[in-house]
């Protein structure tokens, strides 16, 4: 067969684009020099350790990492069961329905951060933590009804009707046969709302008070003011866990399925 | 002998939007130990029939009754019915053995008699082997086995099945319903089976019920059906092909509308004035004096070689007729030939 040789160039450019500045961050993270240069002088792991001892970035790293997982902790909860309804009933309305939970995906994140602002802080004057939960809950919701829902529209229902004609009630059928047949689905919503809730800047920016910064504000923050090579450091440990939960996803699920 | 019906489907009528009926108050009596197929083109009603009686679908009005026990309303998980689908729905993250184990554990069996009623029922279908595989494992002949287990192990009180040979290749489906018609008589287990295939539903029935557009035409043996179909719809459905119109004259005597006469030795109430018969039941004969009953003639217009025989469109003065006669005399395009149409092969719809 015939390469396409031009082709195969332009895919190198867009790949060169996308992953040299993150080549140089990886880099420069281990850099000695005070600042963020490139190339380094000197190799060390001085900034892996400043980033550990930075009670800053270590508070908002476990808040973040807390809102994530409780937000989507709670989408789950409450998207799987709607997943389920959208796919299995003919809800009135029902495209009506999916695309209106789908609309913070197509909305811009700073309109859904002001929004929520006006709503959980100016009008119900929510206390800080409930409200970025609410928020992260919001967020990470479209995520799970869409991943979920897509999975169990590709499940057979007559699988369900058999189980009920053997004496199944729907609630038994949903939790003996659905559920075990949706767990990969729901795990691939999981990681995707959580990696979605832990990086979302406008909503925690919108949200979050005095005294409670979520990682990914602090990191702009810290930004702000210094520029040295801890906030590469911390970036270089927040790829490594983004790298390890898509590769989770994509041993259970398939990247495929998702997008 | 007055028969006692087991199953009864009474008046029932389906509709999903009130103003076009799926069902039109149908009525149907199954008895005990009877294997009953409904069959027709798809769109008929059969399926949703079916569902009716599994309780997937409730029915707008009408009765539905097994054993003088009105279930109309009660749920299908209530119902104690085995039903296999056309896609076989095994839970796929189940094994063999789970997924047939599956219906007595909802039972709350105890374990012993589950693992000796889950063993007799593997045995019964020929799966021992396969107990500790998963569905996707299996080949469609196992699997539609397996369905067919996890229905029957439960000891339904019917068995309900949809299509279930379907999307099996032509060899292993006549091995399967041999099968299936084995196992439903050796459990005397009284079972309605809907297709859409003619051959399969009447090797395997002991009454056929032909449904079209919501309504049972005919219900009766396969012999029955076969032999002597009731309206013009289950004629063809059944392979009669020909249809020629006849005005009655007299008791058992019609005439055409060129004014052949016809005799028809098996009677049906008069009024109904379509003539049927089934192209190999047409005779090409020897010409014969004008007028003869039961005798018309007419042109070759097309010939079909069908393998075993010749297939011949022959126009006639009572219209075209399909006949099909063996290759010992072959005739060409254009040909004139004489039919005979036998008086006890003739049916009057």
């Amino acid at each position: 067969m015939r390469k396409n040789v031009g082709l195969n160039i332009i895919a190198a450019i867009v790949f060169a684009f996308l992953l040299i500045p993150l080549f140089i961050i990886v880099i420069t993270s281990f850099g000695t020099n005070s600042t963020i240069q490139f190339p380094i002088k000197g190799f060390t792991f001085e900034w892996y350790s400043k980033v550990f001892s930075n009670a800053s970035f270590m508070d908002s790293f476990v808040l973040s990492l807390e809102v994530a997982f409780i937000g989507t902790l709670l989408a789950v909860l409450v998207g799987v069961p709607a997943a389920y309804s959208l796919a299995r009933h003919g809800v009135f309305g029902r495209n009506w329905v999916k695309s209106f939970f789908l609309s913070p995906t197509i909305v811009p994140g700073l309109v859904v951060g002001y929004a929520l602002y006006q709503f959980i802080v100016i009008q119900f004057q929510f206390p800080i933590i409930q409200g970025l939960l609410l928020g992260h809950f919001l967020i990470c919701l479209p995520y799970v009804i869409r991943v979920v829902g897509s999975t169990i529209e590709q499940l057979d229902f007559s699988i369900e009707e058999v189980s009920w004609t053997l004496g199944c009630t729907k609630l038994q059928a949903f939790i003996k046969i659905v559920l075990p047949n949706i767990t990969s689905g729901i795990f691939a919503a999981f990681m995707l709302a959580f990696i979605n809730s832990f990086n979302n800047i406008p909503v925690s920016q919108f949200l979050s008070g005095p005294g409670v910064t979520m990682l990914p504000t602090n990191l702009m923050n810290y930004i702000e003011y210094n520029y040295d090579p801890s906030v590469s450091a911390l970036s270089v440990i927040l790829m490594l866990g983004t790298i390890v939960l898509m590769f989770i996803i994509e041993k259970t699920l398939g990247l495929a399925s998702i997008s | 002998m007055n028969r006692m019906s087991y199953v009864e489907l009474k008046d029932i009528r389906v509709s999903y939007d009130n103003t076009t009926d799926i069902l039109k108050d149908l009525n149907l009596s199954i008895e005990k130990g009877e294997l009953v197929s409904l069959l027709g083109p798809s769109g008929c009603g059969k399926t949703t029939t079916l569902r009716v009686i599994a309780g997937l679908i409730e029915p707008n009005d009408g009765e539905f009754l097994v054993d003088q026990k009105e279930l109309t309303k009660v749920p299908v998980h209530k119902r104690d019915f085995g039903m296999v689908f056309q896609s076989y729905a095994l839970f796929p993250h189940l094994t063999i053995m789970e997924n047939v184990a599956f219906g007595l554990k909802l039972r709350k069996e105890k374990k012993s008699t589950i693992e000796k009623k889950v063993k007799d029922i593997l045995a019964i279908t020929g799966l021992e082997a396969l107990a500790d595989r998963y569905p996707k494992q299996l080949s469609g002949g196992q699997r539609q086995r397996v369905a067919l287990a996890r229905a029957l192990v439960i000891e339904p009180k019917l068995l309900l099945l949809d299509e279930p040979l379907s999307n099996l290749d032509a060899k292993l489906r006549v091995a399967m319903r041999i099968e299936i018609k084995r196992i439903q008589s050796q459990l005397g287990i009284t079972s309605v089976f809907v297709t859409h295939d003619q051959e399969e539903c009447f090797s395997i029935s002991d009454r056929v019920a032909v449904m079209n557009k919501g309504v049972i035409e005919q219900f009766d043996t396969p012999e029955e059906i076969y032999k002597n179909p009731k309206t013009e719809f289950v004629a063809r459905f059944i392979g009669f092909e020909n249809f020629f119109e006849l005005t009655p004259i007299e008791d058992g005597k019609y005439k055409a509308v060129d004014g052949t006469a016809f005799l028809c030795t098996r009677n049906r109430e008069t009024g109904k004035q379509t003539g049927t018969i089934r192209p190999d039941d047409i005779d090409i004969v020897a010409s014969t004096e004008a007028n003869a009953t039961n005798i018309v003639s007419g042109v070759v217009k097309v010939r079909t070689f069908l393998g075993k025989a010749y297939q011949y469109e022959v126009e006639t003065p009572i219209g075209s007729l399909l006949v099909n006669e063996a290759d010992d005399e072959v005739y060409q395009v254009g040909d004139a030939v004489t039919l005979s149409i036998p008086a006890q092969k003739l049916i009057i719809v």
